[in-house]
């Protein structure tokens, strides 16, 4: 059985405090914004789960590119753990952001670039999951998946840019956006301390939950190794 | 955009969004808890296994059958073949 070590605990602490942080600024110190009331709050963990779960995708992707030049299992561990929690985060993004669409744009979903973009990234690494189930062979299954993760990494940075190439409703907080958006809005100073602070508290949660799931990616290898020694 | 003088109540969706928010973490962190918790004990099945009896488990199960055996089945084959022989030298003498 393993046990974790004082750093890891230490750091689960440091997550939970800063959550709580994260919750109080968003929640409290952050002022109501004025044309779209409470619902704009969202926004704060909105962005923040989004921005962490597109660089989890790209991190895979790099671990994928690192895995198919050093055939090293470990690789192969750290791209399923990436990919693995930025679709959770990306799944909170998604849904935080229709929540706060339903108000504003007066509906749950709309087939907006920056939507379908975000739609498909997300099926692409559902589809990841499935093509890795689908494989028995733990290399094959490993040099699979780094293929698709590379190629897949690529949805990351268009969904990113996508409101920023093409036309849509979706709103540009950070720098220069098409102005009939609807959901734009200025930040002040408030706003813009518990905006990245959420962004640095989603970071450290990314870093905590990556390295719980790469600890059981290696537990789970190791008892994948030792059914093979005794079968 | 219009500018309103009181801001619109979305508290509501607020509410939503970091309920939603909490549960799917929530859920996330339960099912890495389960899974790490399943592997440990699968670990610790399979460490104990190959400490406890590696001879047992790598030792081939006697499928040969006993040397008896084989000459039981030889002397009913043997006797098998007697009485065949006989019933037929009896229908030859009847249709005779």
């Amino acid at each position: 059985m393993q046990t974790k070590s004082i750093t890891f605990k230490i750091l689960d602490i440091i997550s939970v405090l800063l959550l709580a942080t994260a919750v109080y600024l968003a929640l409290v110190y952050a002022p109501e914004e004025l044309q779209m009331g409470q619902v704009q709050r969202v926004f704060y963990f909105h962005v923040a789960t989004a921005w962490t779960a597109l660089l989890g995708f790209v991190a895979a992707g790099v671990a994928g590119i690192v895995y198919l030049v050093t055939k090293d299992s470990k690789w192969d561990i750290v791209e399923v753990s990436a990919v693995e929690i930025s679709l959770v985060f990306f799944f909170i993004t998604i849904v935080l952001g229709s929540i706060w669409a339903r108000p504003i744009w007066n509906t749950w979903w709309t087939w907006d670039p920056r939507l379908t973009t975000a739609a498909v990234t997300e099926l692409i690494y559902i589809a990841y999951f499935m093509l890795r189930e689908g494989i028995e062979d733990p290399d094959r299954r490993a040099r699979f998946g780094a293929v698709y993760t590379v190629v897949g990494s690529f949805s990351a940075p268009i969904t990113f840019f996508a409101i920023r190439l093409f036309r849509t409703i979706h709103p540009v907080v950070i720098g220069a956006g098409d102005p009939s958006a609807l959901g734009t809005f200025d930040m002040t100073s408030k706003m813009l301390v518990a905006f990245m602070f959420a962004l640095f508290t989603f970071s450290v949660i990314f870093v905590d939950l990556f390295w719980n799931r790469i600890r059981m990616g290696n537990l789970a290898s190791k008892v994948e190794q030792l059914k093979l020694s005794i079968m | 955009m219009f500018i309103l003088d009181t801001p619109p109540d979305t508290s509501a969706y607020m509410v939503a969004g970091y309920v939603i928010f909490f549960i799917l973490m929530i859920l996330y962190l339960i099912s890495l808890f389960i899974r790490t918790r399943n592997l440990n004990q699968e670990l610790t099945i399979l460490e104990s296994m190959k400490v406890q009896s590696p001879s047992e488990i790598e030792r081939p199960v006697a499928i040969n059958p006993p040397q008896s055996a084989g000459r039981d089945l030889k002397r009913k084959t043997a006797k098998a073949k007697v009485g065949r022989s006989n019933r037929v030298k009896k229908k030859v003498i009847k249709k005779k």
